[in-house]
């Protein structure tokens, strides 16, 4: 089984252990060796997306010097997985070594789909889920078909949630519209940020999601802040947290 | 245009328009609605994919080709019997437009949608010479009539609800008070327009895609406006930006099929007009504008934002377009590409528009020239943060935050300091003017433990180190 280096973002260190709690037994039960290196912190993606990227520059460069040996990185996150991916190229134009490193870094249901070829991981979660399709995950790393484009469909998360006992699904009206998180963005553009936040939990509403899962914390954080707010009967869960559960006997 | 005094801020006038809760779910709905028969429409060709990647190396061939390109288009277009004029910017265009207006004693012009005539400000400029241009498209007219810019390069007037044509309508031209019903309306306006067909003396389009090959262009519309107002009057004059080459006719099978099902989710135009030189007896004029496209086409950066066929699709897909509406971003082309271009003119006036994107990418996707569109307003934040356009806040801020993610100790301190006071400090604290997040959201509920710190009492627990 393969040595993987756990990523787990700044976020979800502070304020959701839980959710890499649950990564690290999603990763376990499937035989997977995993190590946390205690050296990380962020990825820089706050940073590079205000554009100052003479900041989130030692960022990229520490987190390549900490990762750089394992064989896989995996992260519970597909906005921080696609910042290494997608974004990191300019930071190392003159080292060789990032390109066939940053096809090694992946997003946790890409991980369990893609390289530990898991069709269905057993377990029950007797839930009606609505899953909200994280945009990085979804435009950048090509975890599932964009309602914006022509062909297959295929989703790797909801492929893997599909498979425990007793789900089902809350089917959307907009399937992949953006929660208005969007980092900094959720601050500087605060009234349109949570507009379409609100509008994603009405459309959940509506459309009888029991729990709101994602796989990135980041959309679910703002989400369930309004939840929170406007004291919905929402819950929001992180997939690698339902898958976790759902594995767990 | 905003003023020096009070400096342009997206998120100002974002706020303000999404205050008006009911009106920006409409429009957002408005606008939801042509994206989903965009769907429908990419969705029935099953090249679809293909299609848009043809067109994007089209585009990238002629942007690549584009000096020899535009003399080919000039050598065709003159033996066709066109005037071909190159304009360096807006002044130059509307000086060239008004010479050829005054040398035929043109006082009435009626003008087909065209985006560049709206950027280079056409309008006010020929006013002020005492030449009224009527706007013939029915969205344009009635913005023209207000008084205000298009909110949208498609649909010009799709922030305005049928109650309010109705009472503009009643004002401007006498239809029943109270008037909404579409039909009756559009057709006070087509009655309204016949008028102008008839008494102007020159027609001006705007141009969708000029063909270097032949020397020919095509302009398309739903209404037909710029067919009847080339028509009558024997002058015709078509503005259009550098950009709006093609290198070949046959490509035209590739752009027409894609621009109506991306900007409307119609299958083609109503109307697809080819123009190739002057009718008989009457004079052609084409105005080739640069206006800041060759500065553009000179950055490695946002060259391919030149690919842009002006469908719209960006707009009506974006999240916060659709909810902020086109005129927040004060800009002639709003929405996504709008925030590449605008600030490619002026980086300063426009620094906060490529920060009014959540980044989703929804609008590279759509796009049928697959602009990388968020990549490159990506690339402009980093270009505003370069040029010193970033507010000194936002620059202090993330250079203290790197500083602490630089040094895990000093991470996990502050951390554990940040969650120490979320967790005790009383609710005015952390709850008032300062918290942007805490508006209208609860912060996360702060845990007591960092997951590196459960994580080590795990391993601990399990006999590992």
């Amino acid at each position: 089984m393969p040595r993987v280096g756990l990523f787990i973002p700044c976020y979800i260190d502070q304020f959701y252990p839980q959710v890499g709690l649950a990564t690290v037994t999603v990763l376990e039960r499937l035989g997977v060796e995993v190590d946390y290196p205690t050296a990380q912190t962020c990825c820089g993606q706050p940073m590079a997306n205000t554009g100052c990227t003479d900041q989130a520059a030692p960022l990229a460069h520490r987190f390549f010097e900490i990762f750089r040996d394992y064989e896989y990185v995996v992260c519970p996150s597909g906005s921080c997985t696609s910042m290494v991916r997608t974004h990191y190229d300019d930071y190392f134009q003159s080292e060789p070594a990032f390109e066939p490193f940053k096809h090694r870094v992946f997003e946790l249901c890409e991980f369990l789909v893609d390289v530990l070829k898991i069709d269905q991981l057993g377990g029950k979660f007797p839930h009606k889920v609505g899953l909200h399709n994280s945009c990085h995950g979804l435009r950048e790393l090509r975890l599932g078909k964009g309602s914006e484009t022509v062909g297959p469909a295929y989703n790797k998360s909801r492929q893997l949630l599909a498979g425990l006992n007793g789900i089902s699904f809350a089917e959307l009206s907009r399937v992949d519209e953006c929660c208005g998180f969007g980092g900094t963005f959720a601050v500087n553009e605060e009234a349109v940020s949570c507009m379409m936040g609100l509008d994603r939990v009405a459309d959940h509403e509506t459309a009888g999601s029991e729990i709101i899962t994602a796989s990135d914390m980041s959309c679910l954080m703002h989400l369930e802040g309004l939840i929170r707010r406007q004291k919905k009967p929402l819950r929001v869960m992180h997939i690698a947290e339902i898958l976790a559960e759902a594995m767990t006997p | 245009m905003p003023t020096a005094t009070e400096k342009f801020n997206h998120a100002d006038d974002a706020t303000a328009f999404v205050a008006n809760h009911a009106r920006a779910k409409w429009h957002d709905q408005a606008l939801w609605f042509v994206r989903q028969k965009r769907d429908r429409m990419a969705n029935s060709l099953p090249e679809w994919e293909a299609l848009r990647e043809t067109a994007s190396s089209i585009k990238a061939y002629t942007i690549a080709h584009l000096a020899e390109l535009l003399e080919q288009f000039e050598r065709q277009a003159t033996k066709l019997g066109a005037h071909v004029h190159f304009a360096k910017d807006a002044a130059e265009h509307n000086e060239i437009v008004l010479g050829i207006l005054q040398q035929h004693g043109v006082k009435k012009a009626a003008k087909s949608k065209s985006m560049l005539t709206e950027e280079c400000h056409l309008n006010p400029f020929l006013n002020r010479h005492g030449i009224d241009v009527v706007d013939t498209d029915l969205g344009e007219w009635i913005v023209q009539l207000r008084n205000e810019p298009p909110s949208h390069i498609v649909l010009p007037a799709i922030h305005i609800k049928r109650e309010e044509v109705g009472e503009l309508f009643h004002e401007k031209i006498g239809t029943e008070k109270g008037a909404s019903d579409p039909t009756y309306l559009a057709r006070a306006a087509r009655r309204k327009l016949r008028e102008t067909f008839m008494e102007a003396e020159a027609g001006i389009t705007g141009v969708n895609f000029a063909v270097a090959e032949t020397g020919g262009f095509v302009v398309c519309t739903n209404e037909g406006n710029a067919d009847l107002g080339v028509s009558l009057p024997k002058l015709h004059i078509a503005c259009l930006g550098i950009e709006k080459l093609i290198p070949q006719a046959k490509h035209l099978a590739v752009f027409l099929r894609l621009l109506a099902r991306s900007a409307t989710g119609q299958p083609i135009t109503t109307y697809s007009s080819h123009f190739h030189g002057p009718r008989p007896g009457g004079e052609l004029h084409i105005v080739l504008v640069d206006n800041g496209r060759t500065d553009i086409l000179r950055s490695d950066e946002f060259r391919r934002s030149l690919n842009c066929i002006r469908c719209g699709a960006c707009m009506n897909t974006c999240p916060v377009y659709r909810r902020s509406g086109g005129h927040s971003y004060q800009s002639t082309i709003p929405g996504p590409i709008g925030s590449i271009l605008a600030p490619s003119r002026d980086a300063e006036t426009y620094y906060s528009l490529p920060y009014a994107c959540s980044l989703c990418g929804s609008c590279d996707d759509v796009c049928p020239v697959k602009i990388d569109i968020h990549h490159q307003l990506l690339t402009w934040r980093r270009e505003i943060a370069v040029r010193g356009y970033l507010p000194w806040s936002k620059r202090l801020s993330m250079r203290m935050m790197s500083l602490v993610l630089r040094r895990p100790w000093l991470y996990r301190l502050a951390g554990s300091l940040g969650r120490f006071a979320l967790r005790w400090s009383p609710r005015f604290m952390i709850y008032n003017g300062l918290n942007a997040w805490g508006k209208q959201r609860e912060l996360p509920l702060a845990p007591k433990q960092s997951f590196r710190a459960l994580y080590r009492q795990r391993q601990a627990k399990n006999g590992k180190s």
